[in-house]
């Protein structure tokens, strides 16, 4: 049987007939590709790389940028979508697509040159080059102005040295985007972005082992070492902290629709369980806890959903702000993990075991909730923006 | 008082079970209108004849027998141009025909080349008035419809074996006619005809799926889930999760939570205990079978029909019945 | 080749199913609706006919309200060319009438292979196909599960009860569709926004006169569930007799 979603307050009615087009073919592809495979991956600790092509092939790689690029030319509630739909599946596969179009399409999309666009963006777009996003380093996660990775400029180009870690499709990647310092250490302004073919001498990527969390979803430590970029590898119009941020914009939009699909696979599993699994010769759904349960999951779901189409609309205005985000990633995310716990738990026993999807999701939703700004960083930045008080 | 029509759908020359039912629609209409006479038109290769006179036992008053060498097979030309002269000539107030792979094709013709309102796949007939009232499952079986189709001829097609055939027996008259269209003059031609056990079906469409767990005991058992499916000859074989984990079946074939969600017309249940995981899988099929040793398996809780019992002796059985069945046709 | 494919929008009643007010129409609250399933294979196989055989011009015909548009969309993003909308408030249950106002649109168009479904998922009829190639006086070949096109000319396999039947015929001709024969390809992203910049015409649809109509929609009676015929292989025969009789799948 096919997801149906939830839609409680009728939101369908507010999308257009492409926005959901564009849900319900990534939903009906999810359902057909990565359902029947994605518990096994899971287990295995596999990322599912044979689907990148069908991915590709239905244009889900940087999906809002323009089609002269080789894109679909979205809007963002549409990118928004196709992220809630694939996180549904799982969040590792969101992740997958939220990293090559957001945080590699959208730096060269918005920093680089017309060459650099015309060259990369058409290649990542059809899945013939595998981007990762190099940003956080090992003493830097919070804090992505502290790096100590450099960029020295010579007669030829560019050196980069240092070390990046947490990077989603690390060792799957064909091309990374560094984020390097190209003065002073302490001077975060110097802070540019390279685009570095992995394929370059010096550059070293392995697979961090042992993940609980993510576990279909390639994660990396990225070494670079004396690794020589020619002059043209810089993103030109990059300067500052600022740029890799409006990355992070980019992703954390994303990661607020993702978290979304992620909580509607769990309520919709949960909803099902309920009334088919009979214990005490009725439904379980029959008991007020379990009815508890749902209600809270749809109603928190609902409120979700709404923040996060006002969101798509604005981002779509030209009108976002980056809290606005931050308070979008927070709640949902945080949201998302209290769907997929207490829908473990209502599964019973059963809830623990790969072939269900809650706890898969609720392990995910632990890496969702920590990376691109934690949620007590987002309660900070939410701060800053309330009282004009930095506290951090 | 108005007489009816029914054709007689034959195989291989020999008269197939549908028309019995057909022919015995026909009559109870003919009945109903006041005593009508219920006339038949069977179509095929030279021979056919021979066959006719077992239809005035279900109610048919006259057959009208075509028979040609070029006739050995369907041709739906022929079949629709013969089929729609002779209801035309016989001014009849409704004409039945089986909702079969045959009648599917041909009914609707007959209708539009009459330029006539046609019911199809219908389970019950009622004349009421001067209207046909007839029950069809319509949203892919959620629901039965009750339709209302006015004029004369009506024309329906059957849904094979809902109305079972009953004897009303008569003095049959059997005449003969020629083809209204000659055979070599057709558009469309079969050229063959393979009786085999139908192309594997996938999961997903076929009306039928035999499933297999671990009840099976063995891959090399699946045999008994194989020989079953294949006498129903339009059923796809599944299986437990349990046993795609064993490498008894490839995992495509799971059925499940984690594997493929279906709805057949009839699912039957074989060596399946009935984990909440399997039954996520298949729960919403429309009739449920299940053979099992142990008469408090869950899966008997879901069942329409079970029978408890040793599978390597019911499931044999099961098979032989069912592909009598559909020797009989 | 120049194909065109009749389709049908209809609800999807696989997730809520209930009856209207009126006793004689679905309860349409809180319902998606899709192109019926048939008619994806359809639109899918001539697609790849013209992938195959070189240039052509897929044509998709729906006929009902307005929202039927929608669905010609979702033909025009798995690739169609274009799409025609007949204009009708409802779509009759009435095949012929269908069939007639399908036939004013078709005729003289020179299309080469006009496509159906095999049947609607909603009324379960099968009949505007086949009745359609009646009133065009068009070869056609239904349900179908596998096709070949060469030199003017198809050849086709359908599935009988226990047999398959090759079919041989001319074009143009009208073929309807069943599924197993070209898994329908998802919309692509850009297909999707390409749609939008396809023609789409509207125009009334010349309905025949309707003789066919729903007096009554219920409910099929309740799953019993639960219930054992008997034990051992003596049951068999008890059981067959049910699924014949009572349960009518066999």
């Amino acid at each position: 049987m096919a997801f149906a979603g939830v839609d409680f307050y009728q939101l369908d009615t507010l999308l257009s007939e492409e926005e959901r087009a564009v849900r319900d073919t990534v939903r009906a592809w999810v359902d057909e590709h990565l359902m029947p495979i994605i518990g096994d991956c899971y287990v295995e600790g596999k990322f599912p790389k044979q689907l990148i092509p069908g991915l590709a092939e239905l244009g889900m790689f940087g999906a809002n940028l323009p089609e002269e690029y080789g894109c679909a030319g979205l809007n963002n509630v549409a990118y928004g979508l196709i992220m809630q739909e694939l996180e549904r599946g799982d969040s590792g596969i969101r992740s997958f697509a939220s990293v090559q179009g957001g945080l590699v399409m959208y730096p060269i999309y918005a920093f680089g040159s017309e060459e650099q666009k015309k060259h990369w963006l058409p290649r990542l777009a059809a899945g013939k080059e595998i981007g990762c996003f190099g940003l956080t380093e090992p003493d830097f996660g919070s804090n992505p102005g502290g790096m100590i990775t450099t960029a020295k400029e010579t007669k030829e180009g560019w050196i980069l040295n240092g070390t990046k870690m947490w990077i989603t499709n690390g060792s799957q990647a064909t091309v990374s985007v560094i984020w390097a310092k190209t003065g002073e250490i302490k001077d975060a302004k110097s802070i540019r972005g390279f685009i570095v073919p992995t394929n370059t001498k010096g550059y070293a990527a392995k697979d961090q082992k042992g993940k609980l969390s993510l576990r279909a979803s390639d994660t990396s430590e990225i070494h670079l070492e004396d690794v020589h970029l020619p002059k043209d590898a810089i993103l030109p119009k990059s300067g500052g902290l600022k740029s890799p941020l409006m990355c992070l914009t980019q992703a954390r939009y994303g990661i607020s629709w993702g978290a979304i699909g992620a909580a509607m696979a769990c309520y919709d599993e949960a909803v099902t369980y309920a009334k088919t699994r009979v214990m005490f010769d009725k439904p379980i759904g029959a008991t007020q806890i379990q009815q508890v349960r749902l209600a809270d999951m749809l109603t928190e779901i609902t409120k979700a959903q709404f923040i996060t189409l006002q969101l798509g609309r604005l981002k779509d205005a030209g009108t976002m702000t980056p809290q606005q985000v931050s308070l979008a990633k927070r709640n949902n995310v945080s949201m998302a993990c209290d769907c997929a716990r207490e829908a473990r738990r209502l599964l019973g026993a059963n809830g623990i075991l790969a072939e269900y999807h809650s706890m898969r999701h609720m392990a995910n939703l632990e890496s969702v909730y920590t990376y691109e700004g934690t949620h007590d960083m987002h309660s900070l930045i939410l701060g800053q923006e309330i009282t004009g008080l930095a506290a951090f | 008082m108005a007489d009816t029509f029914a054709f007689v759908e034959a195989r291989g020359g020999a008269i197939r079970k549908v028309a019995f039912e057909a022919i015995t629609a026909a009559r109870r209409v003919a009945d109903a209108s006041g005593g009508g006479e219920v006339h038949a038109l069977a179509i095929g290769a030279p021979g056919l004849r021979a066959e006719m006179e077992q239809l005035g036992r279900f109610g048919a008053d006259r057959v009208t027998v075509v028979e040609h060498a070029g006739l050995e097979r369907y041709s739906p030309e022929v079949f629709a141009a013969t089929a729609v002269a002779a209801i035309k000539a016989g001014g009849y107030r409704a004409a039945f025909f089986a909702a079969s792979a045959l009648g599917r094709d041909l009914t609707p013709r007959v209708a539009a080349g009459l330029g006539v309102g046609m019911a199809s796949d219908v389970t019950a007939v009622d004349l009421s008035g001067d209207a046909l009232l007839l029950k069809h499952p319509v949203y892919t079986g959620k629901a039965i419809a009750t339709l209302r189709l006015v004029g004369s001829p009506a024309v329906v097609s059957l849904r094979p074996g809902a109305m079972a055939a009953s004897e009303a027996p008569r003095a049959v008259r059997i005449e003969t006619a020629v083809p209204a269209l000659d055979p070599g003059a057709a558009h469309v031609v079969v050229t063959a005809t393979e009786v085999s056990a139908a192309a594997k079906l996938d999961l997903g469409e076929a009306p039928v799926i035999v499933s297999g767990g671990r009840g099976l005991r063995a891959a090399e058992n699946f045999k008994l889930v194989e020989d079953l499916a294949d006498a129903f000859g339009n059923a796809a074989v599944g299986a437990t999760r349990a046993v795609t984990d064993d490498g008894w079946r490839p995992s495509a074939d799971q059925i499940g939570q984690t594997g493929r969600l279906v709805s057949p017309t009839l699912y039957v249940a074989v060596g399946i205990s009935g984990a909440v995981q399997h039954l996520a899988g298949m729960r919403t099929s429309k009739v449920i079978v299940a053979i099992n040793r142990d008469k408090d398996a869950p899966i008997f809780k879901l069942a329409d029909y079970g029978i408890v019992g040793d599978l390597f002796e019911i499931v044999p059985r099961l098979t032989d019945a069912i592909r009598k069945i559909r020797a009989e046709g | 080749m120049k194909i065109a494919v009749c389709l049908k929008r209809v609800p999807d009643t696989d997730m809520r199913f209930a009856v209207a007010a009126d006793g004689k129409s679905l309860d349409l609250s809180g319902l998606k609706f899709d192109m019926s399933d048939f008619d994806g294979y359809a639109v899918e196989v001539a697609l790849r006919l013209n992938e195959q055989q070189g240039p052509g011009e897929v044509t998709v015909v729906g006929l009902g309200p307005d929202a039927v548009q929608e669905t010609l969309r979702k033909a025009l993003s798995m690739g169609a060319d274009r799409g025609v909308h007949l204009a009708a408030a409802e779509v009759p249950f009435d095949g012929l009438a269908i069939a007639q106002a399908l036939a004013a649109e078709l005729a003289g168009q020179g299309y080469d292979l006009i496509l159906f479904g095999r049947v609607a998922t909603d009324t379960g009829n099968g009949m505007v196909g086949p009745m359609t190639a009646e009133l065009l006086q068009l070869p056609c070949v239904t349900a179908i599960s596998h096709l070949d096109i060469k030199d003017g000319r198809g050849t086709a396999h359908r599935e009988l009860e226990g047999a398959r039947e090759t079919v041989s015929f001319p074009l143009p001709a009208v073929l309807t569709i069943d599924e197993g024969i070209a898994r329908p390809r998802l919309p692509s992203l850009k297909g999707i926004m390409a749609a939008k910049k396809k023609p789409v015409e509207s125009r009334p649809a010349a309905l025949g006169p309707i003789r066919l109509t729903v007096d009554k929609l219920e409910l099929p009676p309740e799953r019993a569930g639960g219930r054992i015929v008997g034990e051992g292989p003596d049951a068999v025969p008890e059981l067959v007799r049910l699924l014949r009789e009572e349960a009518k799948v066999i």
